[in-house]
């Protein structure tokens, strides 16, 4: 039996009885076995989903009917799942089975979605390279011996290798789209507040944002406007009726006018990288583009002000693991003092703990205005740079990446050189933009992403030039040679 | 930017995480290196610009005053290390 690789694909091939829930659930989960060792996931959950395949196939049977029904999807390991483990990627979760489900997961399950597991991660979603996982590193399909991207790395392997047609992700600094573009998948940030956190494990609350990764900007659209939607649960969440983002894929790209963000094309951009990016410019003005180069003078900025915000965030957020109600306690601690430092120094590791430390520090008495306010500011004129450029043009085009995925332990050692990794996605981050990221091309053998910035809430015009674009050409269904053990 | 040992082991205090002397030292060095990347933005010119904290500039919303949780104290403290009788157990703090 083939399967449908894409979510589109499968709807239509369950909708037509040629294979069943079961039978494509057992399907992915015989992948997810025989590639394990690209340990893209954390938990398989194979009894639930086979359960719930069953369930689908026998709604189908008495005629009914869902967006997703029997549709086998996977989340990342950030989002809250009732009763099944729920780590972030730390250890410190190693034994959290949360007692609710997470929005974006009750969402996608009354679409009719089947839960595969729950995919690996950098702990607590801080990290470009999944190497900072708990749970070992995940290795990029393309190449084994290279990274996949963070943090939604497990996410964006997993969709790449076959071992799920769709994934959801988190993006606070780049974390659905520089993983998309390092395994050549699609993947969309959307607008801050697009989505509900409830039950979205935090990192930094005014930048985390939840989205798809697919392979193609058809399934992100589909499961977009699932997921999408104000929740009274997440107050950040914006209330704005949620358009019919398949509908508008059709929407010609002839007569907009695209941005080329000047400051993405500079100094640090990989060669290979930079002919991939123009090629597929170049595809977007025989499609009826305008071009028009646009210079966003704060955003070089966006990295050092991220630095400050997101680690500032982050220690107040993972304030609550204290060892005291969920997750890791140490073992016979001589005090309460010496309970929380020791549970948080054991089940925390070395990245999560720098953020904390970095955090603390700028937010401590004699430092906020130095620093956090800084930051703030600064945020406010990147913000005001791209507010500027849509004045200007429609969207905005670059790379995601300054270059395509690296060898494991290549940047270990160097936390700076990792954290420039995000230098063409932080800035959309604070602006709160969204942004979707899909493959234009191989430079080297390995996947290159082109990245897609757009006006708040302006999601279904970013999808519609991705499909577009991935209607005259075939990048998106490029996909790596795999042995199966 | 260089940052003192006196001040790591003080934001530590302050984050409740304990180094050992190794791993302080690693963290003073690699704290002082995001630092001189943070630095960067003091060149901004930002004097009357309004800190930014919420990317829509939304302020929060205000919602009915009524009880919309349930109590799940047992299913909650299903999750904890130690209860006893409804009760987080930890180390004795008064003698």
């Amino acid at each position: 039996m083939t399967y449908a690789e894409t979510v589109a694909g499968q709807i239509s091939d369950l909708a037509a009885g040629k294979y069943s829930s079961e039978e494509l659930t057992r399907h992915y989960l015989q992948r997810i076995e025989a590639l394990k060792t690209l340990n893209c996931y954390i938990t398989v959950t194979s009894e639930s989903a086979l359960a719930a395949a069953r369930r689908a196939d026998s709604a189908r049977a008495a005629g009914h009917s869902l967006p997703l029904l029997g549709v086998p999807i996977a989340h990342k390991d950030i989002f809250c799942t009732r009763n099944e483990l729920t780590t972030a990627g730390s250890r410190m979760l190693y034994n959290f089975a949360p007692p609710y489900d997470a929005m974006v997961v009750d969402k996608l399950e009354k679409a009719g979605a089947v839960m595969l597991g729950k995919t690996n991660m950098d702990e607590f979603a801080m990290g470009s390279s999944n190497e900072n996982s708990f749970y070992g590193p995940v290795r990029n399909p393309w190449d084994v011996t290279r990274v996949p991207g963070g943090s939604s790395g497990g996410s964006a392997a997993a969709v790449a290798a076959g071992l799920c047609a769709a994934a959801t992700g988190t993006d606070t600094g780049g974390s659905i789209r520089q993983p998309a573009a390092l395994c050549g998948i699609t993947g969309l940030k959307p607008t801050y507040g697009r989505v509900s956190r409830w039950g979205m494990i935090a990192f930094a609350s005014s930048l985390d944002q939840a989205g798809p990764m697919t392979q193609t900007a058809m399934d992100a659209a589909l499961m977009l406007g699932i997921m999408a939607g104000v929740d009274p649960r997440d107050s950040t969440s914006i209330d704005s009726p949620v358009p019919d983002y398949v509908s508008s894929l059709e929407t010609p790209v002839s007569g907009m006018t695209i941005g080329i963000c000047e400051d993405f094309m500079a100094e640090g951009l990989d060669t290979a990288s930079e002919v991939r990016i123009a090629d597929a410019i170049r595809v977007f003005e025989s499609l009826g583009a305008t071009i028009k180069p646009i210079r966003l003078p704060h955003v070089r900025y966006s990295v050092p002000a991220y630095y400050v915000i997101a680690p500032a965030e982050a220690s107040a957020n993972l304030s609550r693991y204290d060892g005291v109600r969920f997750g890791y306690r140490c073992k016979d601690p001589a005090s309460l003092e010496d309970l929380y430092k020791r549970s948080r120094s054991e089940g925390i590791g070395p990245e999560v703990q720098r953020r904390i430390m970095v955090g603390a520090f700028t937010l401590s008495a004699g430092f906020y205005d130095a620093y956090y306010r800084k930051a703030q500011q600064v945020r406010r004129l990147i913000s005001n740079d791209f507010k500027s450029a849509f004045d200007q043009v429609d969207f905005l085009v670059g790379p995601t990446s300054p270059q395509p995925a690296f060898r494991l332990g290549e940047k270990s050692d160097d936390q700076v050189s990792m954290y420039l990794q995000d230098i063409y996605t932080i800035g959309a981050s604070l602006a709160g933009l969204p942004a979707l990221s899909m493959p234009v091309g191989l430079a080297a053998g390995l996947p290159v992403g082109l990245q897609l910035i757009g006006r708040h809430l302006d999601e279904a015009r970013l999808l519609g030039a991705a499909h577009q674009f991935q209607s005259r050409t075939h990048w998106h269904e490029a996909r790596p040679e795999l042995e199966i053990s | 930017m260089e940052i003192g040992e006196k001040t790591v082991r003080n934001i530590a205090e302050l984050a409740q995480l304990t180094f050992d002397e190794s791993h302080l030292a690693t963290m003073q060095s690699s704290m002082g290196d995001i630092l001189n990347l943070v630095e960067q933005m003091q060149e901004v010119d930002t004097d009357g610009v309004e800190p930014m904290s919420n990317p829509l500039d939304a302020t929060q919303r205000l919602r009915e005053d009524v009880v919309s949780e349930p109590d799940q104290r047992e299913v909650f403290q299903r999750l904890a290390p130690e209860t006893l009788e409804g009760l987080y157990l930890v180390p004795r703090v008064i003698e």
